[in-house]
């Protein structure tokens, strides 16, 4: 044997390379880009997916003149469809909590954006699902009121104005007022003849707004949505998987899937199959599974990180900057001449209007982390409130030692809002409407919340003070490809700017150790070359001496 | 230094191979395995604890093959502890090495390690590698603890610091280790003969540096 270090580099080689691949161990292969039916087996590509031609149906032949004349429409056939949204979300702005009981949704749960649609309902309610909600006596039992065509126009030519209780326009109108500019309305009966399912900016037009304008409330939805790029969103993106909302949020019998009241912490149950599952798709275990990452030490973390927190490095990454503070506090401000005063920044950013008080906004927003069991505490508006401290709107819980709960990214929602200091609650503050007591009219407080109040025919004691709010905003959209998924030492290092810095309840390897085994540790290793250095340099001395002794 | 000094043959191949590449592995490891415990960071910790992993598991490789052959040729006993002349090895570290006197222990073929290296060994066998590889292998397989029925006796926190205390251990054994390697009858005498399996006889060095 003439090279044995040859020999057993060569060895190692082998050895090291056949391990490399056997450490794969056991994974679900990664999801490929694939979004639509494979053609071939679809047959002639040119024909429409549906199985109706809505535009040849002598029922849509119209003239239709009004929103609910097209629903009237819809329902000869779609029979059941009025029924069947009007026990949905989007038309009852109400959902009761299947753990507690209690009743959420728009109509119950507060928030520190605009306030309560009561009393203001024909301005909020441009984003219902149905027409004509301008009051709080609703009739919700009127299917003819559903508004099927917000969700399944595909013209993108439809448009529920904003302050017309979830109508269209009708007529022309000029918008704004005394801006000269004349807004035709749809072409309804064109619409109703090209109506299918819901895409981007069906969901958009009302979810992307949410708060009262692009990008305002959630943080990860956004009209950049429309169009995005991979970068922005690997789901959604054309370069991507080209998904809609509803490949996601699935619906069922018009019932959506996915909550913010109670959205799924940790989705156990993991893939789903078309035999069962399809009614919730809205987790990203769904399609992804539970263990979808290639190495074992990664799969390691799905039972603690939800995947949104690695896979959503930050939030409003689309060009558009989300509200992050909204203190209603300093509203109702004059300029010189008396007229209610707007102010904005140099990216054209409103940062105050009196209106609505003090705003800052926030792109390429780092999320907040906090452990989530599956339990948000929603306060409503008539909820008892501890004023001696900030309020958090939505708290969610859990912690390290819950097996259920998963750390989870969120947009935190800084807020003040006006309650009522004597009976304490949140109040009902009347904003909108053409009278002597709405705030965006008068910029009084102590006529639009009393008026607000008596609308809801809720107790108010007259005086009222603000209280700092916060509100937790899952951070779930706005995925982004692998390359761009949080590096693994923005958590696992000792930096103090650690993104789970404030997560201190679990041991996070690379960011926590033990002081003592450490110190110890380090003594020991420094003791053992310490010794070898002390030997050695005696060694060295002792020998120099002796040879010395023998010249 | 002429050709005739009487050599003897210790190291085999398979021993040699088994030693460098379990050398590497185990620098590898130290190296990586202090980024991960986030004492400074040189890799980026996902690709060091991608290489720790590796590593990891090419040992263990290693060690299977090495098991089997420490039983097939009866290697093993190398391994077996024995109090004697240890008094005689700690008086010589402590003293004769730096008097000059004679190493006390004449390495065979039959017999490669000093009663100290014996214990030495033995411990590293017994304590540290349990220590270390118990605890390495929960910590990798963390996420299976739950299916495994472990979550409930074990946390994350105390597996790490098991493990961290190991690799202390272990960092503190190689570092000794390194040191003893010089004491041979010339600095490099021991490592030479890792190298290349034949160590030179004590007296004949010793007749040379004279």
């Amino acid at each position: 044997m003439k090279y044995p270090i040859f020999r057993v580099a060569l060895g190692l080689a082998v050895t090291l390379t056949v391990l490399a691949s056997s450490t794969g161990v056991i994974a679900t292969p990664a999801l490929t880009t694939t979004n639509s039916v494979d053609v071939s087996f679809a047959g002639n590509s040119k024909l429409p997916a549906s199985t109706t031609d809505h535009s040849t149906l002598p029922a849509l032949k119209g003239p239709f003149k009004t929103g609910p004349e097209v629903t009237k429409a819809c329902l000869q056939c779609h029979n059941m469809a009025g029924h069947q949204v009007m026990e949905s979300i989007h038309w009852k702005w109400e959902a009761v909590n299947p753990q507690d009981g209690r009743k959420l949704g728009k109509q119950h749960a507060a928030n520190n954006f605009c306030g309560s649609i009561l009393s203001n309902e024909p301005r909020c309610t441009s984003c219902h699902a149905g027409y004509n909600w301008k009051d709080k006596n609703y009739d919700f039992s009127n299917q003819d009121n559903v508004d099927c065509l917000a969700c399944h126009d595909t013209t993108g030519t439809y448009k529920k104005i904003a302050t017309d209780a979830g109508h269209p326009l009708y007529e022309p109108r000029e918008l704004p007022k005394g801006s000269g500019k004349i807004i035709q309305p749809p072409d309804l009966t064109k619409i109703a003849q090209h109506v299918g399912k819901p895409g981007r900016k069906n969901c958009g037009a009302c979810h992307f707004n949410g708060g009262g304008g692009d990008a305002v409330k959630h943080g990860d939805l956004d009209t950049s949505l429309i169009k995005p790029s991979r970068k922005l969103d690997v789901h959604m993106s054309s370069e991507g998987a080209n998904m809609s909302c509803a490949d996601c949020h699935t619906f069922n019998k018009h019932q959506v899937s996915g909550s913010r009241y109670t959205t799924k912490a940790k989705d156990p149950h993991g893939m789903d199959t078309p035999i069962g599952d399809y009614k919730n798709r809205a987790t990203c275990e769904s399609c992804h599974g539970n263990a979808p990452h290639k190495e074992t030490v990664v799969n390691n973390h799905t039972n603690r990180v939800a995947c949104q927190t690695c896979h959503i490095p930050a939030f409003a990454r689309g060009g558009i900057g989300t509200k992050t503070l909204w203190d209603w506090s300093t509203a109702g401000k004059r300029d010189a001449d008396g007229k209610p005063l707007f102010i904005k920044d140099e990216h054209g950013h409103m940062i105050y209007s009196a209106e609505k008080g003090d705003f800052k906004y926030g792109e390429n927003v780092i999320p907040t982390y906090k452990w989530y069991n599956g339990t948000v505490k929603q306060v409503t508006i008539t909820d008892k409130i501890d004023d001696t401290k900030i309020l958090d709107l939505n708290a969610v819980e859990g912690s390290a030692s819950d097996p259920k709960a998963r750390i989870w990214p969120f947009k935190v929602m800084v807020g003040k809002q006006p309650y009522d200091v004597v009976n304490k609650t949140l109040i009902v503050n009347h904003v909108y409407g053409k009278d002597d007591t709405s705030f965006w009219e008068n910029f009084d407080y102590d006529k639009s919340i009393k008026a607000g109040m008596e609308y809801a025919e809720l107790p108010y004691s007259g005086k009222y003070g603000f209280i700092e709010t916060r509100m937790n905003w899952f951070i779930t959209h706005m995925v982004a490809p692998k390359e761009d998924v949080v590096k693994c030492a923005e958590c696992h290092s000792r930096n103090p700017d650690n993104r789970l810095a404030e997560i201190k309840d679990i041991y996070i390897p690379g960011r926590d150790y033990n002081p003592i085994i450490d110190t110890l540790g380090w003594l020991a290793v420094a003791g053992s070359i310490g010794a070898g250095a002390f030997h050695g340099t005696v060694r060295y001395i002792s020998r120099r001496r002796k040879d010395k002794n023998h010249d | 230094m002429t050709n005739q000094q009487p050599r003897i043959y210790i190291y085999k191949r398979y021993e040699r191979f088994w030693h460098w590449s379990q050398a590497l592995l185990v620098i590898a490891m130290m190296i990586t395995g202090f980024e991960i415990h986030g004492t400074y960071s040189l890799l980026g910790f996902g690709k060091a604890v991608q290489v720790h992993t590796m590593a990891a598991w090419a040992l263990i490789t290693l060690w299977a093959f090495t098991i089997f052959w420490q039983f097939t040729t009866g290697e093993w006993k190398q391994y077996k502890p024995s109090l004697k002349n240890v008094t005689a090895m700690i008086r010589y570290y402590t003293i004769g090495i730096f008097t000059g006197a004679p190493h006390p222990f004449h390495k065979t073929a039959q017999q490669k390690h000093n009663p100290l290296q014996r214990l030495a060994y033995l411990a590293l066998l017994a304590m540290i590698s349990p220590l270390i590889w118990i605890s390495g292998l929960l910590y990798l397989f963390y996420g299976d603890w739950t299916s495994w029925g472990l979550s409930n006796y074990l946390s994350l926190e105390w597996v790490a610091v098991a493990h961290t205390l190991g690799a202390f251990l272990m960092t503190a054994f190689f570092f000794i280790h390194v040191y003893l390697t010089t004491t041979g009858h010339t600095l490099t005498a021991h490592i030479k003969a890792m190298i290349t399996g034949w160590e030179e006889s004590e007296s004949s060095g010793h007749s040379h540096t004279h």
